[in-house]
């Protein structure tokens, strides 16, 4: 196979040449690479808005941000973070790049409908970027509650409008992955055979397709209210501002689950790679992925214990809460499963891998604190929520996508990084991810309230500590990334399969060729047969 | 190359399916907008009832069979177009493009009646009348206003389609455009025929 015809060198359509043949390409790979490049920029820069959030409270009182300039920061963050880093992440850029591959076809089911995904997703963030100007952008926090967000004078219908059309390219690529799945399979993979990374995305889509129009519409009344003053809202004229939060949440908590479950399913491809052993409870997986989906539609006013709403509402959804921590408990349980008495062998995606387990752990269990009615009144809207969700968004997804960055980098780029570097960076994450978030747990549990620009005293000591953690987190991602992009001074002879995968992207070259596959992939009768790779138990 | 071709009725009900899915997200985003018309109707019956008395229901009813005989007429061109009749087709497309226009210059004066009886968002009337006439006249226009979005949407999807026809892009062997095209007027269609009832049937 001549190492000089990948993708990269064979555009499609064939016609466009230079940058044309990436801005009106219809290929799956290149798509994936054009979201990848976004996401990291948006990543880095809401990133740095958060270190600049966590310097300003390094210490009591105004530092170098207004009361004003502070609320506009953390919404701006949470905007990014979530609508334009997290949700679409692994979707769009590893989704994109590796479903068609490991369910052994040739692209997505509408391969022009996926680059308009693209674009929608790319005028979302310039609007995003509108809304920075004139009045400045939203003070509101990235949930737009009403009433402030229908009467503050700031930029609030052009950062929902962001949002409406970032939905959209959320909703059309998730139509896309549905339909792919369902009629694009390698005639020998039935649906107990296909990898769990796609699983998972078949998961995920049906949750993108079916909740996103629920906030598209909630964003849409917004931007009505703002313009029309209808009164849907406003206890004085009939409304109920109850009612946008249960509009709001019954999408964006099905939201973590789009964020969470794909970087679940990364994990369940890098675990068994590196453990040379199948995935322990393969079809336990598969249907903890769709509970998750299903059970997670149903519990999202575990954000609204205190707003209000009736007791037998707080009941009903804190149980359901409950609930719906048991299928993620079943994943967690089968990659430790999986790891025991395999052959382990240590490598960058499967140390962040590990470290995936813990921090998701950690975040999972201490969301049942916040899912129990009882202890969520005293944390609510505390820095306990905010370390709980960073521990399973960034803790989680976050480092789901630095795994699936390091488990595909290879394959998409056709070099390796190195593995000394990739150690140190992720230690040295990890290690700052826990200095910086374990004392807000503390915190909050203390009483320092949220989205707050300064604090009491007491907290001063626990913010100032928590900056150190910032630092190191900081370093941490700027060596890991280095050493990523350090990886193209070589030159591209990664191997077809340098892990030892046995799923399809792993039959094809590094990088692979415009249409993936040069002959018809061989599909294992079990997506994780390991036997092929090494040649038997080996003893302990 | 010899990777697997999907085969034609793969790809042919794969456009179907993603039609489908996309039609879900539209029934689910006018659902948001029927979930606040519920609890609100739980919250302001009898103002409800007494907006829904003001509407008027002779425009509602002849909206509602315009709409029906559209979406008759598209389903018609498409078995036209199936047994290559595309005279029949196209009278077909053209009747549902001119009934959502008719349903359209319904809405304006509809709309028109009420905005000069001072009923509109924010108005003096609302403002001071019943909280629970407000909500439902709130309602009304956002609901309907999305509506007649959706219609202007579906006559230009119409359109394309009937192009597509007329320049043979669509013909009795590649029909899924149309057929598409159909389903999104059936959609909008069926959003209607939940609105009648909720909005000028309500006793």
């Amino acid at each position: 196979m001549d190492p000089e015809t990948s993708f990269f060198e064979t555009p499609a359509p064939s016609r466009f040449t230079g940058i044309w043949s990436w801005l009106l390409t219809t290929d799956h790979k290149r798509i994936g690479l054009m979201y990848l490049f976004a996401i990291l920029f948006w990543f880095c820069l809401a990133a740095l808005l958060g270190g600049l959030i966590r310097l300003e409270l390094m210490q009591p009182g105004e530092n170098f941000m207004s009361p004003e300039l502070y609320n506009s920061a953390f919404t701006l963050h949470g905007v990014i973070m979530i609508f334009l880093f997290i949700i679409p992440a692994l979707p769009a850029a590893f989704g994109n790049f590796f479903l068609p591959m490991q369910i052994g076809t040739d692209d997505v089911f509408f391969p022009k409908l996926n680059l308009l995904s693209w674009y929608l997703y790319m005028l979302g963030g310039f609007i995003a970027i509108a809304a920075l100007f004139s009045d400045g952008f939203p003070d509101t926090g990235w949930t737009f509650y009403v009433p402030f967000s229908i009467s503050t004078q700031t930029n609030v219908s052009t950062a929902v409008f962001a949002a409406f059309v970032l939905g959209f390219a959320s909703m059309l690529t998730g139509l896309n992955f549905i339909t792919t799945v369902h009629r694009m399979r390698s005639p020998k993979m039935g649906w107990m055979q296909i990898p769990l990374f796609t699983w998972s995305l078949y998961a995920t889509s049906w949750v993108q397709l079916l909740a996103t129009p629920v906030v598209s519409i909630t964003l849409v009344l917004v931007m009505v209210e703002r313009f029309f003053n209808v009164g849907l809202f406003d206890p004085a004229r009939g409304g109920d501002p109850i009612l946008y939060q249960h509009l709001f949440w019954m999408y964006s908590h099905p939201a973590v689950y789009i964020m969470i479950l794909p970087g679940m399913g990364v994990i369940s491809e890098i675990i068994p790679v590196f453990a040379r052993k199948a995935i322990f409870g393969y079809k336990a997986i598969v249907i903890s992925s769709m509970a998750i989906a299903v059970a997670g539609s149903l519990v999202w006013a575990h954000h609204m214990y205190t707003s209000g709403m009736s007791d037998t509402a707080v009941f009903v959804f804190s149980l359901l809460t409950f609930v719906v921590a048991i299928p993620s408990a079943i994943k967690v349980f089968s990659w430790v499963a999986t790891l025991y008495k395999g052959a382990i062998e240590m490598s960058p995606p499967l140390f962040l891998a590990l470290c995936f387990i813990y921090l998701f752990s950690v975040g999972g269990l201490t969301g049942l604190v916040l899912g129990a009615a009882g202890t969520d009144i005293h944390v609510h809207d505390t820095h306990f929520v905010v370390a709980h969700f960073h521990f399973t968004m960034f803790g989680g997804t976050g480092f789901a996508f630095f795994a699936a960055l390091h488990y595909w980098w290879p394959k998409m780029f056709g070099r390796m990084y190195d593995f000394k570097k990739a150690y140190i960076a992720s230690i040295l994450v990890t290690g700052g991810f826990m200095f910086h978030y374990v004392p807000m747990f503390i915190m909050g549990l203390q009483g320092m309230p949220r989205r707050y620009y300064d604090y009491l005293p007491q907290y001063a000591s626990g913010n100032f500590f928590a900056g150190f953690g910032a630092l190191f987190m900081i370093l941490g991602i700027g060596l890991m990334f280095t050493n990523l992009a350090l990886s193209f001074r070589g030159e591209r002879n990664a191997l077809s399969n340098p892990w030892g995968g046995v799923t399809l992207e792993w039959q094809t070259a590094s990088p692979p060729c415009l249409h993936n596959f040069d002959k018809e992939p061989e599909v294992l009768d079990y997506p994780y047969d390991f036997s092929g790779v090494v040649d038997g138990p080996k003893s302990s | 190359m010899s990777l697997h071709r999907i085969s034609a009725q793969d790809h042919e009900s794969g456009k179907k399916l993603g039609m489908w899915l996309f039609l879900y997200t539209e029934i689910i985003l006018f659902g948001g907008l029927f979930v606040l018309y519920a609890v609100y109707l739980t919250l302001h019956t009898q103002d409800f009832i007494e907006g829904g008395q003001e509407l008027n229901r002779i425009f509602g009813v002849v909206n509602t069979v315009i709409l029906l005989v559209s979406s008759f007429a598209v389903a018609a061109s498409i078995t036209a177009v199936q047994q290559g009749q595309k005279g029949i087709a196209l009278m077909g497309l053209g009747g549902s493009i001119g009934c959502g226009l008719i349903f359209l210059v319904n809405k304006y004066f509809e709309w028109g009646h009420k905005i000069s009886h001072g009923i509109y968002p924010n108005s003096e009337r609302l403002l001071e009348g019943a909280d629970g006439q407000n909500i439902f006249f709130g309602l009304y226009y956002v609901i309907t206003g999305l509506h007649g979005l959706h219609i202007i949407i579906g006559i230009t999807v119409l359109a394309v389609a009937m192009a597509f026809v007329i320049s043979g892009k669509v013909g009795p062997n590649r029909f899924a455009l149309l057929e598409n095209a159909g389903l999104y007027w059936h959609l909008v269609d069926l959003i209607w025929i939940f609105i009648f009832p909720l909005f000028y049937l309500i006793i």
